[in-house]
């Protein structure tokens, strides 16, 4: 059977009808079990474990729960920490996306490998990583406090700082990618044109890797959504300052699961509808 | 001079260095087998190719090969245009200005104004992908010419067309080529863009100039094989004593009174075939062997091997009457008023 | 090859050691629950995340004195270890840091009645060097002094509450660490003046953290209770490991560790 319909497709001209397919049966018919098996496969595993959390949410009391102002208070904390970290992220990302793409210097190889540390490291490490460096006794973090008066843990801006050391690592890879994907005639094109290297960057390069760029940016985002590790280890846990969603489901475990579970869903909801509506937005405009 | 420049690059195993002499107006064409290094040369021109120190290109008395691309007063046009994807028509062509330091405003008028004059003024808000091949290529056109460049560069500017559009663009590039009052080079390997866009061709081969001269010389004098095979003349080094050359073995009478080493070259159709050796036996005659066949506009061209190898084109009547098959001996003879031999 | 991973070599443990030092946190999840169907010789123990160091040692005593018989740890938040419990691991032995948390437990009729085996007051813990000149309860009202404190979802918070409320006094900490471990890292690493932990955490800290008793810490005895699992897989087994924690023998270990007997 597989075979006379792979003769079929070969059929000139059929596909510039712009008619829909007579029989859309077939077209399934031809799809190849080895991939689609294995493909639905994956998608259960993925949205299973949602849907867990879908059933036994306690739907009756969901609603005086959502009120509670701790939860609108630690939404509010992980979207805005999420979201200025993704910022952080594509300002220091980017330039360095294309360094490692664009810049041949000894070493490379290793500060690539270094840039995906955060991926490897557990979170609750990178957490510890950061004191070191960057709390009241790290090393950079000594001297913060000293010469402004600056300390990092227990503050909403430490919650920053740890959501983008972890999150970091997908910007810079997806960047990384577009930018050796990216066809560097047309820099040079622009070049000719009189274009300083900034304008060449800021006016040809960036557009031409904006989907990788934003691609880049909802895995950052959603990655300093859901940080938990370095984040709890880091600013550690404070209603309203540092306690972030994530914080709170952990907490909120330890006594009352169905309020883990109601943030969780809270959480997941939210990061679905943004990222759903994103991405259509993106999608529409190119 | 508006442009003088020696181009030496240097690569491994493979070496450019050739002069280049292009006056204020004129239009010369790199003309060149692939590999050549043409678009070598025309990239070491726009400073996208480091050139080694030997390297010096002047334009208008000022050295431009200290310049980075983006100081040269150039505007390229390349092979497959790289008009900017996210840009529109009308935009792609503002961008010179624009890094000139010119206003939005000003520059999109300046684009404006461009895109008119390539006759696309309707499609300025088009997309790169929206527009047709030619179009494209008049953008490209348009936005190199935005800049108000002193050299104009053109890598294969009409290769990238079908047939019938190439046609059209052609005849329309040759037009703004000749309003454009700056130097112009223009690299091609299609030896009719050549003849009819430039003012004088410049032929390389292996990164180093062989040929060079107004589309006319070239044509009649070819210098090499492969220009040869361009203007379609088959072309022979030998050694004249008056009318007299010897072609290896073979002795040609040409209607040139030469001495000592020359190029003889006459055009495939002045090449007969016989069957048998024809009567009244013209001075130019030799045996041939048939090594192929094979159509050639409304000919037949006739590959011959023998004492030398040359193409000879008949009528397909002619070869009907012949019964030409490769491997078959034949006689083949030119008449010395076909040939036209000059000093090598 | 080897070089290049060496330079890695050196400097990863070292991160890996500091951070592990503080990583009570994160506890263990179902994957690293032992598998079901553990042989007859083989004791499986969940227990309270600061039992750590005690039950270690006992799990080696009672090695020994049974030939042939591996005792198997799974440490962690004793909440987190009760919903596991609950969700069906198998397990013979349950040791929790508060009778809270092993009552849910028994209420769920899992396992049989709790004995308590152990108790483990609060102290201020400070970095060694005391930077906020800290040496009483008072002390960490001050708004200058950065105090961590456990959430009170966990025992150590809950104890630390019981504490400060018995002695009247309110404290603003910059952080609710979610156990006792990641608090004392806290304090370790100077990133706080002073920490309520248990007596027992100070101890195993070994020198990098001073301790400060203070007299409300009575009011705020956390009791450790053990208990065996009604369905415990290795059955006699798992009665003679509590019987073990029970014994004198299984007192002195905790005391050095700085626990109280009941």
């Amino acid at each position: 059977m597989a075979t006379t319909e792979h003769i079929r497709p070969v059929k000139p001209r059929r596909g510039f009808t712009g008619r829909p397919s007579p029989s859309p049966g077939r077209l399934s018919g031809r799809l190849p079990w080895m991939l689609l098996l294995p493909a639905l496969l994956g998608l259960a595993f993925l949205v299973l474990p949602l849907a867990g959390l879908l059933i036994r949410a306690p739907w009756p009391t969901l609603p005086q729960r959502l009120a509670e102002p701790h939860v609108l208070e630690a939404l509010r904390l992980s979207l805005v920490c999420a979201t200025v970290a993704t910022a952080a992220c594509l300002l220091l990302g980017v330039p360095l996306a294309w360094l490692l793409a664009r810049v041949e210097f000894p070493g490379r190889r290793l500060v690539r490998a270094l840039v995906t540390v955060p991926l490897v490291l557990p979170p609750v490490v990178g957490g510890v990583a950061l004191l070191l460096v960057l709390g009241r006794r790290g090393l950079i973090g000594q001297w913060l406090e000293a010469t402004f008066g600056v300390t990092l843990p227990f503050t909403t801006a430490g919650v920053i700082v740890a959501e983008a050391f972890v999150a970091m690592p997908f910007l810079v890879i997806s960047v990384e990618g577009a930018l050796r994907g990216a066809d560097r005639r047309f820099e040079e094109a622009a070049a000719t044109l009189g274009a300083s290297r900034w304008t060449v960057f800021r006016r040809v390069t960036l557009p031409m890797i904006a989907p990788g760029v934003v691609a880049g940016a909802v895995l950052c985002w959603a990655r300093a959504l859901g940080e938990f590790g370095a984040t709890i280890t880091f600013a550690g846990n404070f209603p309203g300052t540092t306690r972030t969603m994530p914080l709170a489901v952990y907490l909120a475990l330890e006594t009352e699961p169905e309020a883990a579970i109601v943030l969780s869903v809270v959480l997941l909801a939210v990061s679905v509808v943004i990222l759903a509506s994103l991405r259509d937005r993106w999608v529409s405009a190119s | 001079m508006s442009l003088r420049a020696r181009l030496v690059v240097t690569r491994p195993a493979f070496e450019l260095d050739l002069t280049l002499e292009v006056a204020p107006g004129e239009v010369v064409a790199l003309l060149g087998p692939n590999g050549a290094g043409k678009t070598t040369a025309l990239r070491a021109l726009a400073g996208l190719t480091a050139m080694t120190a030997a390297g010096r290109i002047s334009l208008d008395g000022r050295a431009l090969h200290t310049l980075p691309a983006e100081g040269r007063p150039i505007g390229v046009v390349f092979q497959d245009y790289l008009l900017f994807p996210h840009l529109t028509a009308l935009d792609n062509v503002a961008f010179g200005p624009r890094c000139q330091g010119f206003s939005k405003t000003e520059s999109r008028r300046v684009a404006a104004e461009l895109l008119e004059r390539v006759g696309l003024a309707d499609r300025a808000a088009a997309r790169p992908r929206e527009l047709s091949g030619g179009q494209a290529q008049r953008v490209a056109l348009a936005r190199a010419l935005a800049v108000r460049p002193r050299l104009l560069l053109l890598d294969e500017p009409l290769a990238a067309l079908d047939a019938h559009t190439r046609l059209e663009i052609r005849s329309r590039l040759r037009r703004h080529l000749a309003d454009f009052d700056g130097a112009t080079v223009l690299v091609t390997h299609d030896p009719l863009d050549a003849m009819v866009l430039a003012d004088r061709l410049i032929v390389i081969e292996n990164g180093t100039v062989v040929q060079q001269g107004t589309p006319a010389e070239v044509a009649r004098h070819p210098r090499t094989d492969y220009v040869a095979r361009l203007v379609g003349l088959n072309l022979y080094r030998g050694v004249a004593d008056g009318t007299r050359v010897r072609v290896g073995e073979l002795p040609l009478s040409t209607s040139e009174r030469l001495d000592g080493a020359v190029f003889v070259a006459f055009p495939p159709a002045a090449v007969a075939l016989y069957r048998s050796r024809p009567d009244g036996s013209p001075r130019n005659l030799w045996q041939a062997v048939i090594g192929g066949v094979e159509r050639h506009g409304d000919n037949v061209r006739v590959h011959l091997d023998g004492p030398v190898t040359a193409f000879a084109d008949i009528t397909p009547a002619a070869l009907a009457d012949l019964d030409l098959t490769p491997g078959l001996r034949v006689w083949a003879s030119v008449k010395a008023t076909e040939t036209h031999a000059y000093p090598a | 090859m080897f070089r290049r991973l060496s330079r890695w070599a050196v400097a990863l443990p070292a991160v890996l050691v500091l951070g592990l030092s503080g990583c009570g946190s994160g506890g263990p999840d179902a994957s690293t629950a032992p598998a079901a169907g553990a042989g007859a010789g083989e004791v499986t123990v969940f227990a309270a995340a600061s039992l750590t160091g005690t039950f270690t040692e006992l799990g080696r005593t009672f090695e020994a004195a049974h030939p042939g018989t591996t005792v198997k740890f799974n440490f962690g938040s004793s909440a987190t270890l009760a919903q596991q419990i609950a969700q069906g691991a198998p397990v013979d032995v349950f040791a929790a840091a508060s009778p809270a948390t092993m009552k849910t437990v028994t209420d769920a009729s899992l396992a049989g009645a709790p004995a308590t085996f152990a108790r483990n007051t609060l102290q201020i813990a400070v970095p060694k060097d005391n930077p906020a000149k800290v040496d009483d309860l008072a002390d960490l009202t001050d708004a200058k002094v950065k105090v961590a404190l456990c959430a009170e979802q966990v025992p150590c918070g809950a104890a630390a509450v019981k504490a400060l409320d018995a002695a009247g006094l309110k404290v603003t900490p910059v952080t609710l660490e979610q156990d006792v471990k990641a608090t004392l890292t806290k304090v370790e690493l100077g990133e706080v003046d002073a920490a309520l932990v248990y007596r027992t955490d100070v101890i195993a800290s070994a020198g990098k953290v001073t301790g400060i008793g203070f007299p409300e810490a009575d009011k705020a005895i956390n009791d450790y209770p053990i208990a065996t699992l009604a369905k415990a897989p290795a059955g006699d087994l798992a009665e003679q490991f509590v019987d073990l924690v029970l014994s004198q023998q299984g007192r002195d270990v905790l005391t050095k560790a700085g626990f109280e007997a009941p």
